[in-house]
């Protein structure tokens, strides 16, 4: 099952965050703990993680895509550490594992237009030999995520919407065609009618292109949605893991009961009736604070 | 649901009386390329004691209804026409909040009108103790004495489950949570009228949301407030709203109790929303959502306007307005329940739009 091929794996990583503001929590945080991830691009899947704010969610995304280099543990890409690439196999790694972050208003430069984000992905990794093949490339790859060339190219990033612009990104992933995709919280800042969409087109393009997806979110019903398998990450380790199935319909672990039980059901009629308790909240307070001091 | 306005009524003396009659509201944006018309003739009434959600995606005016319904439009924002009567429970006339300014404003901004930011975290000024936040708006507002004030707060902090200590914390020592809730104990502060909540879950996290969802159906029951819930996220409005008011593109186009708009939605948008809302269980189905784009406020079709998004679509969707009108609703027979659509497959009957939803 493992083929060191097609896959993207962390192994017993660790990253702990030190500094004045972790003072108050002793010191150090272990955002991640001894963690191993594997993702399999054999058959294409989408992998769904969840789990609270703080729990480590997006500092795993922040370092299987390579920003921050984790205390310990290693993360390896066919088999080999993403640290000890040759420069050639490095570029394959920058161009296969491609991300789609949360916030579709902080992900473009104001000052340029949205063409720009297109261009320098075609002139990084020298998809087309000529401007002209270029752009069919690019319109091809924005009909791919039902966009009108004609609404978004030659526009700047506050003339599109947020589902527009979050589809523009995935659009840019059409257009690389990375075997993995790291979504962290795409669709947090989308509305529900748009939200569908865009993971519809996520679902599609693992269907169709192989794109295996780990799909970031504190959502359960759209990581339901997507289907595949799903892990659950509380305080930097996965307490649960399996196929979103089994694990959403018959939680086994306290943290996922408690995570399934807040998701409020869309049905007037099925209310909550107990008091959900507060001192879980509580705890993760000492993990929030830190994570904002952590990002930058 | 029966029961629960059944206990609020003990709680409040008014209840059920008309809070809130919003009459044609406009609220236009002067831009560079033309006016912008994010609000455009909404009509809409409260009463006391009921939480009215409102729903609808980003872009619809939400946001811009609720400033203007605080006076809080900014320019190049202004109101160009309606009237916002505010029933208060001093005196007889009501008020037109549109005609207020200056001092009568003030007067009635938290003792009367108060509001629930979205993202609470930037409500809260950072360099001020919990404390002085407190005495801020409960002295600028009302005729309480500061050693008075000083005694309310841990109270109102109880109210909303936080210990006392918290009053002198900085908004930085506290999580997202406990901020939304220490807001939350300031909207409630000086018992208003009526509270504003503008997508208060949001940025929250799913745990916390439910504490703050719980804490607002609380607070309802206990003191009788008012609410007006303004959020795209329609799993929070069948958990906490009465009634929910949907709007598109400006205006409303469905009014009805909350579970007539989640079991027998009417308006094509209203079921379109319902329909996009993945739910855990069951088999997957693969969720259409609604094609399309928000339209532009600069330049709403023409007619219905949803109807370049809609399926139902005919001729005269393109070509005439839908009014707002009742539509009978077959399981109830209680006027007081009956939806309000804004759709031409209602309006126009004959045209047998009443018997597919069923």
């Amino acid at each position: 099952m493992m083929t060191s091929e097609n896959n993207l794996a962390m192994q017993d990583v660790t990253q702990i965050f030190r500094g004045a503001a972790m003072r108050s929590i002793g010191g150090e945080l272990r955002a991640v703990d001894n963690l191993s991830l594997n993702l399999n691009a054999n058959p294409p899947q989408i992998v769904s993680l969840v789990g609270q704010s703080g729990s480590g969610k997006s500092t795993l995304a922040r370092i299987i895509l390579g920003l921050p280099r984790p205390t310990e543990g290693s993360v390896t890409y066919c088999g080999k550490n993403i640290y000890a690439l040759s420069g050639k196999e490095y570029e394959t790694y920058r161009r296969d594992v491609q991300p789609v972050f949360q916030d579709p208003y902080g992900i473009f430069n104001p000052f340029y237009r949205v063409d720009r984000v297109f261009w320098t992905a075609i002139k990084k990794f020298k998809l087309t030999s000529s401007s002209r093949q270029g752009l069919a490339r690019i319109e091809e790859s924005l009909h791919a995520v039902d966009l009108r060339p004609e609404d978004v190219l030659n526009r700047y990033p506050h003339q599109l919407s947020g589902g527009q612009r979050q589809r523009v990104m995935l659009a840019r992933i059409h257009l690389l065609q990375p075997k993995f995709i790291i979504a962290d919280e795409p669709v947090s800042m989308l509305d529900a009618a748009v939200r569908v969409l865009f993971l519809n087109l996520l679902i599609d393009f693992t269907q169709k292109y192989g794109m295996t997806t780990l799909f970031i979110t504190h959502d359960l019903s759209t990581a339901y949605y997507v289907g595949g398998e799903i892990r659950v990450i509380s305080r930097g380790k996965i307490v649960e893991s399996g196929s979103v199935e089994k694990v959403l319909i018959h939680p086994s672990h306290p943290y996922t009961q408690m995570l399934l039980a807040s998701v409020p059901v869309p049905d007037p009629d099925a209310r909550w009736q107990e008091k959900a308790r507060i001192a879980s909240e509580e705890e993760v307070i000492l993990v929030e604070k830190p994570e904002i001091e952590a990002i930058g | 649901m029966a029961n629960d306005l059944a206990k609020v009524v003990q709680k409040k003396t008014g209840i059920g009386s008309p809070l809130l009659d919003i009459e044609d509201l406009k609220v236009y944006y002067n831009t560079v390329n033309g006016v912008s018309k994010a609000v455009d003739g909404v009509n809409l009434s409260l009463k006391r004691g009921e939480i009215l959600g409102i729903a609808g995606e980003s872009g619809c005016g939400k946001s811009t209804l609720t400033t203007a319904l605080l006076r809080l439009t900014q320019p190049p924002g202004y109101i160009a026409g309606g009237s916002i009567l505010f029933h208060t429970a001093e005196e007889q006339a009501p008020l037109d909040l549109l005609e207020l300014g200056g001092e009568a404003l003030r007067a009635v901004r938290w003792r009367h009108l108060s509001y629930l930011p979205q993202g609470s975290m930037n409500a809260l000024n950072p360099v001020l103790r919990i404390k002085e936040q407190f005495l801020d708006v409960m002295l600028e507002h009302s005729k309480i004495g500061k050693r008075e004030a000083l005694k309310m707060i841990p109270t109102l902090l109880a109210q909303v489950n936080l210990e006392p200590y918290v009053i002198n914390m900085y908004p930085h020592e506290l999580s997202g949570g406990m901020k939304q809730r220490v807001v939350l104990a300031m909207a409630i502060a000086l018992n208003s009228d009526l509270v504003v909540a503008d997508e208060p879950t949001t940025a929250l996290d799913v745990h916390v949301q439910r504490i703050i969802i719980q804490m607002l159906a609380d607070l309802r029951d206990s003191l009788g407030m008012t609410v007006i819930l303004v959020t795209h996220d329609m799993a929070v409005h069948a958990q906490l709203a009465d009634r929910v008011a949907v709007m598109y593109a400006g205006g409303i186009v469905e009014v009805g109790d909350v579970h007539q708009i989640f079991k027998t939605p009417k308006h094509p948008y209203t079921r379109g929303l319902i329909n996009s809302i993945p739910r855990i269980g069951g088999e997957r189905i693969r969720l259409d959502g609604i094609g399309g784009n928000t339209p532009s406020p600069r330049n709403w079709p023409s007619g219905c306007r949803f109807h370049p998004r809609c399926q139902h679509v005919m001729p005269v969707c393109k070509q005439e307005v839908p009014p707002l009108l009742q539509v009978v609703h077959r399981h109830s027979l209680d006027g007081e329940h009956q939806p309000l659509v804004a759709c031409h497959l209602y309006s126009q009957p004959g045209l047998g739009g009443n018997h597919d939803d069923e």
